[in-house]
C-alpha cells in the first residue's frame, strides 16, 4: 500500500521529463513558424498600410533618399528590411567582451568597437539614423537559437562563416577577414608559431572554430582548458595555467592593449577568419539588403572610417575591405 | 536529433566525469560537514563560533562567484591547483556547509535524553556523538543528505563554466557551439542530467524509507 503512490509519483515525473524532452526538440520547428506567421503578419499590414496610404509611404521614402546618400541601398516595400523597418527597431546580437570588436564598457554602459559600427552602418540604411538600433549580447553558443527564433534580426560578433554555421543561418559578408594567432607571456620566446603549440596547453573559447583549427594543426597540444570567454582565457595565461591563448588575431590585440607589456601576440596568423553578419536562414531581402550596404560602405570610406574609429585604435592599419560574398 | 546520436561517447563522457566529480566532491562534503556540525553542537563557545561562520560565509557566497574567486584568485598568491581538484574543493567546501547543517538538525532530533543518558554513563563529548547521537541522527538525515548530494550533481555544472573541468556541462557547452545545434545539444545534456539524478532520487526514497524510524 505504502510503495503505490510513490512509485506513481516517479513514472509521472519521468513522463513529464520525457514531455519536456519533446517539447525543447520540437521548440525549434514550432517556433520558426510561429515566426513565419508572425512576419507573415506584419509583411501582410505593410502592404496594406502602404496601399492605403501610399502617399505617405512614399513620402518617407524620398525624403530618406532626400538625407540617406543618393546611391545608397533602398529599401523596397513589402520585402523583409521593410518588415524591419515598420517594427520601429532592429535587434542586433553583439559580443560585449570583446575589445576593439564589440566591448560593454563596464563605468558607461556604452557598447563599442567595429562590429557595432557595423550594426549602426546597417540601421542607419534602414531608418535613416542609427537611433532605433537594440544592441543585445550574444555569445557564442547562442547566436544560432537567438537568430532561428528571432530575438535577433541580425548577429555581428566576430562571427566566423563557416559550413556548419550555414546550415542553420545565412552570412552577409564577409566584412572583415581575421586570421587566428597566438597570445604569450611577452618573455615566452618559445612559440613561434602553430607548430610550437604541440604539447602546450593552449586556451580558447568553448566550441569556437579557433579550438577545431588548433586540434587540426597542433594534434599534439593541450586544449583541455576553455572557457566561455576570452578574458578568462587571458587570465589562465596569466595565472600560468596555460602558456599561450590563441583566437583571431585581432581579439587578441585589445587584450595585449590592455595588458600593459605583459602579453605580445606571436604575429604568425594560421587561418583566415572571414567575420560574417548572420541572419535567418533564408531570408535573401535582408541578406542582398546587408551586402548592398557593405559594399556601400566599402566605395564610400565608411567602412575604413569605421575601423579606424575601433580597431584601427591599436595601431592596425585598415586593411582592403573583403569582397562580399553572395553565395 | 542526429547532433546527440553522432557525439554518444562525448555524453557518456562527460557523465562519468560528471559522477566522479560529484562523487568525490561530496566525500569532501560528508567530513567537513561532520566536523562542521561537530563545531557547532560543541560545548566550546570559539569552535561553535567557527562552525557558525563557516556555515553564513558558505551560505551567502553564490557558488559561482566561489568557484572564480578559488580558481583565478589563488593562483595571485601562488596556489594553483588543477581544474579537477580545484573543483573538487570547491564544491567539497560549499556543499560541506549544507552537509553541516543538514547533520546539525539531524542531531537536534535525536531527544535530549539519549545524549544526558550517554553523558551519565561517562562517555566523552566524542564518544556521545559518534557512538549514540550520530548513529541515530543519520537515520533520519538519509533524505536531507540524498537531496544535497543530488543538488551537488546539478552544481557540479558550474566546474565546466567556471574553471573548465571537462564534465557533461562542458561537453555540451563544446558541442553546443561547434555544432551549430545548441537547442538539440541542450536538449541531450538535459536528459543526461536526468538519467543522473531520476534513479538517485528513488534511490535516496528507498533508502529513506528502509531505514526510517517507526514510532
Amino acid at each position: 500500500m505504502k510503495k503505490r503512490p510513490m512509485s506513481l509519483l516517479s513514472r509521472l515525473l519521468v513522463v513529464m521529463a520525457l514531455a519536456t524532452a519533446a517539447a525543447a526538440c520540437g521548440s525549434d520547428s514550432d517556433t520558426t513558424s510561429a515566426d513565419t506567421a508572425a512576419t507573415g503578419g506584419t509583411e501582410a499590414s505593410t502592404a496594406t498600410s502602404s496601399g492605403a496610404t501610399t502617399s505617405s509611404a512614399s513620402g518617407s521614402e524620398s525624403s530618406e533618399a532626400d538625407e540617406g546618400s543618393g546611391d545608397g541601398p533602398t529599401v523596397e516595400p513589402g520585402t523583409s528590411v521593410a518588415a524591419i523597418r515598420d517594427k520601429g527597431k532592429i535587434t542586433i546580437g553583439v559580443k560585449y567582451d570583446v575589445p576593439l570588436f564589440g566591448l560593454k564598457n563596464p563605468t558607461t554602459g556604452d557598447i563599442e568597437g567595429f562590429d557595432i559600427e557595423i550594426g549602426k552602418m546597417i540601421t542607419e540604411a534602414i531608418f535613416g539614423d542609427d537611433s532605433q538600433v537594440e544592441f543585445v549580447e550574444a555569445v557564442s553558443k547562442n547566436r544560432e537559437p537567438f537568430i532561428q527564433d528571432g530575438k535577433v534580426d541580425l548577429v555581428i560578433s566576430t562571427y566566423t562563416i563557416n559550413d556548419a554555421r550555414k546550415e542553420v543561418v545565412d552570412f552577409a559578408g564577409p566584412y572583415y577577414v581575421a586570421g587566428q594567432d597566438i597570445l604569450v607571456k611577452a618573455d615566452d620566446d618559445s612559440i613561434k608559431g602553430v607548430d610550437d603549440l604541440n604539447g602546450k596547453k593552449v586556451c580558447s573559447v568553448t566550441g569556437s572554430t579557433s579550438l577545431t583549427n588548433v586540434q587540426e594543426q597542433a594534434p599534439q597540444a593541450d586544449v583541455s582548458v576553455v572557457f566561455d570567454k576570452y578574458s578568462l582565457c587571458v587570465e589562465a595565461l596569466n595565472d600560468g595555467r596555460v602558456q599561450a591563448v590563441t583566437t583571431d588575431n585581432i581579439i587578441l590585440l585589445g587584450f595585449v592593449a590592455d595588458s600593459d607589456g605583459d602579453l605580445k601576440i606571436v604575429d604568425n596568423p594560421f587561418t583566415e577568419e572571414p567575420y560574417g553578419i548572420g541572419l535567418k536562414k533564408g531570408d535573401t531581402e535582408l541578406r542582398d539588403f546587408v551586402n548592398d550596404v557593405l559594399e556601400q560602405s566599402y566605395d564610400d570610406g565608411s567602412w575604413k572610417d569605421a575601423f579606424d574609429r575601433t580597431v584601427g585604435q591599436s595601431g592596425q592599419e585598415a586593411p582592403t575591405p573583403p569582397p562580399v560574398d553572395r553565395y | 536529433m542526429d547532433v546527440i546520436a553522432d557525439n554518444l561517447d562525448s555524453y557518456l563522457g562527460g557523465i562519468a566525469v560528471t559522477l566522479w566529480l560529484s562523487v568525490l566532491s561530496f566525500l569532501l562534503a560528508v567530513v567537513i560537514g561532520v566536523v562542521v556540525a561537530t563545531f557547532r553542537v560543541s560545548p566550546l563557545r570559539l569552535l561553535r563560533t567557527l562552525g557558525s561562520v563557516y556555515v553564513e560565509v558558505f551560505f551567502s557566497l553564490p557558488l559561482l562567484v566561489w568557484a572564480l574567486l578559488f580558481f583565478f584568485g589563488l593562483p595571485k598568491v601562488g596556489l594553483t591547483y588543477p581544474p579537477f581538484t580545484s573543483a573538487v574543493i570547491v564544491l567539497g567546501t560549499f556543499t560541506g556547509a549544507l552537509v553541516g547543517e543538514a547533520l546539525r538538525s539531524g542531531i537536534n532530533t535525536v531527544p535530549p535524553g539519549q545524549g544526558e543518558a550517554a553523558r551519565a554513563v561517562g562517555l566523552r563529548f566524542w564518544q556521545v556523538l559518534s557512538l549514540v547521537v550520530l548513529p541515530q541522527a543519520l537515520r533520519t538525515m538519509i533524505g536531507p543528505l540524498g537531496s544535497i548530494l543530488l543538488a551537488l550533481v546539478r552544481n557540479s555544472a558550474v566546474a565546466a563554466i567556471a574553471m573548465s573541468v571537462d564534465d557533461l556541462m562542458w561537453r555540451s557547452d563544446q558541442l553546443a557551439t561547434s555544432t551549430a545545434h545548441p537547442v538539440e545539444v541542450l536538449t541531450g545534456t538535459f536528459v543526461a542530467y536526468l538519467i543522473l539524478t531520476v534513479p538517485g532520487t528513488w534511490l535516496v526514497n528507498a533508502l529513506a524509507r528502509r531505514y526510517r524510524f517507526t514510532r
